[in-house]
């Protein structure tokens, strides 16, 4: 314990000293350089070190993932597309790309329309009261994946008739007279895969209120006032003339969500390991790389997985650029 | 800066951070203020994201038999019946289940994971900002269109990387690697911090003979800390939170972080709700009490940095 966290103490007087000491020497060495070498090389002295490790972090392990997921699962021969074609070949992969399409549909629609909805009601609250809603919504994106899956595990947990009933949806359908379900296990319908999805909605509402809300209030009250005296409900105000102004914000959201959903491992892990037809690329992912010790299906997966991130890449930087020349 | 998917001018610079969770100014609450209908469909949502963790806590303070024989909502008819509360779900957790050890391990891959990336992404930052040199634009984009890569495309050749040099399960592989997964956020956010800040200040240090490296130390560093700041809060509760990467690198053990050690609870103990509401709870007290004292900090390192990889 102690030699532990003696090594976290070394790590952090070593590792932020020894950098600046790398930044102070390479930029004394700068210095020293005629100036015109001078001006041309010192910019890469401050980029250089974050490049470097963005590249060996990043970008050729990323490159490496592609080689790889041609290759057999410990890396040793050459096997062409075979990786790809196993996987799209299997009903069993297509229902986890079916059940990943779902949580990306799913998932950012209603955690932008519940924090929508918040931002909207509690815009009318005095001060003290929306400060409380708001905190209350947004406390959840502190509390981690594994934990959030573990509360509402206990929510969803379900006993054998008879038993008393210490997951609260199970003892409400007692109270009204239903036979007790194991709901993480009712795949008809994908009910099972919504159930996780509420998880990932009442994490990220707040995420989706706070933004929204600062965009609502920032509608120029004169655009409201106006539509007020022609004679429009609240009703229209809000989808024709609210909605319009801050549609830019709720497409941020919207994408910021589908990102982080893409991707959901832990949730799934943690509750069912994919099991019951819940299965989605994060955990399967995990499956091949240590289940099964195929690095090379592995790879394959999360370049698939990065292959349907693209699209939102080129928007992301597209939108950069726009945003760039507009400062 | 709340906003790096796409845009900073969405949301006005006043409304982040500062009114992100307080109250409207009142400019237009006068005029909707009345109706009851909103605040009972606002009563009712706050009902429905309290509750699970309401549950949660109340649950962890109960004793094995009072879990197993009612609902945790029983407590509200007898809450004076005090043979159901025990302390004792957390000296079973903490001890038994390896969880202490485990949350001094989360400590000790958050911390030096959150401070290392800060120095380096700053000075690329200034760079981008400040000074002009070839291949600034390029290397900006991908730093860009990296922020959305998904990290487990990472995870395959670094795992047989690390196998090879012997960093799996070492707290010096985790923290690389999160520095690596934190730098093109780190990098954006307080770039686009610090082409905020006012150009003439900059330009006026060169003018009196101020070199880049002391306009970047003196001026420019504590001029950020605000942007520093968020990115530290969100960089600290990513690493954290996280199951994935330290499952990989570090997996369970004597090195196993807080939620590694809460997930396999939930498959060791999966009927043992009194243990697992506890253990729980615990992996969250820091993140909860980031929450409650750095609030503002919070949210705008939070929202400003929800698009991570």
């Amino acid at each position: 314990m102690t030699i532990k966290i003696a090594n976290a103490v070394i790590a952090v007087v070593a590792g932020i000293g020894g950098i600046l000491v790398l930044y102070l020497l390479m930029n004394l060495i700068v210095e020293r350089l005629p100036q015109r070498w001078g001006d041309r090389l010192r910019p890469y002295a401050f980029v250089g070190p974050a490049l470097l490790v963005v590249g060996v972090f990043l970008v050729y392990p990323m490159v490496r993932s592609f080689i790889l997921s041609f290759a057999n699962g410990d890396s040793t021969a050459w096997v062409g597309l075979t990786n790809y074609t196993d996987l799209l070949g299997a009903a069993e992969f297509r229902e986890t790309l079916v059940n990943n399409l779902l949580w990306i549909v799913v998932v950012p629609v209603f955690a932008v329309i519940a924090g929508l909805a918040v931002a909207v009601l509690a815009d009318r609250l005095k001060p003290t009261a929306e400060k409380v809603t708001k905190s209350v919504i947004f406390l959840p994106m502190a509390i981690s994946f594994v934990g959030a899956a573990t509360i509402w595990g206990f929510i969803y947990t379900s006993r054998p008739p008879g038993q008393p009933q210490i997951g609260i949806l199970n003892a409400i359908g007692e109270v009204l007279g239903f036979d007790p379900v194991a709901w993480l296990q009712l795949s008809d319908w994908n009910i099972n895969d919504f159930l996780l999805m509420t998880i990932m909605v009442w994490l990220q509402a707040g995420f989706a209120m706070v933004l929204l809300s600062a965009a609502i209030k920032n509608v120029p009250e004169e655009t409201v006032e106006a539509a007020r005296i022609d004679g429009a409900g609240e009703v229209a105000i809000f989808f024709r003339i609210v909605v319009p102004q801050i549609w830019a914000t709720v497409t941020v959201v919207f994408v910021t969500i589908l990102i982080l959903v893409m991707k959901v491992f832990d949730i799934v892990y943690v509750m069912t390991g994919g099991a019951f037809g819940t299965n989605v690329i994060g955990v399967r992912f995990f499956e091949e790389l240590f289940e099964f010790g195929n690095d090379g299906r592995a790879a394959a997966i999360v370049v698939i997985l990065t292959i349907a991130v693209i699209p939102v890449m080129i928007y992301q930087v597209r939108r950069f650029r726009i945003e760039e020349n507009a400062r | 800066m709340s906003t790096p998917t796409v845009s900073t001018t969405d949301v006005p610079e006043e409304q982040r951070g500062r009114g992100a969770l307080s109250g409207s100014d009142g400019r237009r609450a006068d005029a909707k203020r009345g109706s009851l209908l909103p605040k009972i469909a606002l009563a009712i949502i706050c009902v429905a994201w309290t509750v699970p963790t309401l549950g949660l806590l109340i649950t962890s303070f109960r004793s094995e038999d009072a879990v197993d024989s009612s609902g945790w909502w029983s407590v509200f008819a007898s809450p004076f019946d005090f043979g159901q509360w025990t302390l004792e779900n957390y000296g079973d957790v903490l001890g038994g289940a390896g969880m202490a050890n485990a949350f001094v391990n989360s400590l000790v891959v958050a911390i030096p994971a959150t401070l290392i990336p800060i120095f380096v992404a700053a000075f690329a930052a200034y760079a981008f900002t400040f000074m002009r040199f070839r291949g600034r634009e390029v290397f900006f984009a991908v730093i860009v269109g990296l922020l959305v890569v998904p990290l487990q495309v990472t995870l395959v050749p670094l795992l047989q990387f690390y196998g090879d040099v012997g960093l799996t399960g070492q707290f010096l592989g985790v923290w690389l690697a999160h520095t690596g997964y934190g730098m093109p956020l780190a990098v954006y956010l307080l770039r686009n911090y610090m082409s905020g800040l006012p150009v003439s200040l900059i330009e006026s240090a060169k003018i009196d003979g101020a070199s880049h490296f002391q306009t970047f130390w003196r001026l420019v560093m504590p001029m950020s800390v605000p942007a520093l700041a968020a990115f530290a809060i969100f960089q600290f509760l990513w690493v954290w939170n996280d199951l994935l990467v330290a499952l990989v690198f570090i997996g369970g053990g004597d090195n196993e972080v807080v939620t590694v050690n809460l997930a396999g609870l939930v498959g060791e103990f999966a009927a043992d709700w009194h243990l697992l509401t506890a253990g729980a709870f615990i992996t969250m007290t820091v993140p909860l009490i980031v929450f409650f004292s750095l609030q503002r900090f919070f949210v705008r390192g939070l929202t400003a940095g929800s698009v991570k990889g």
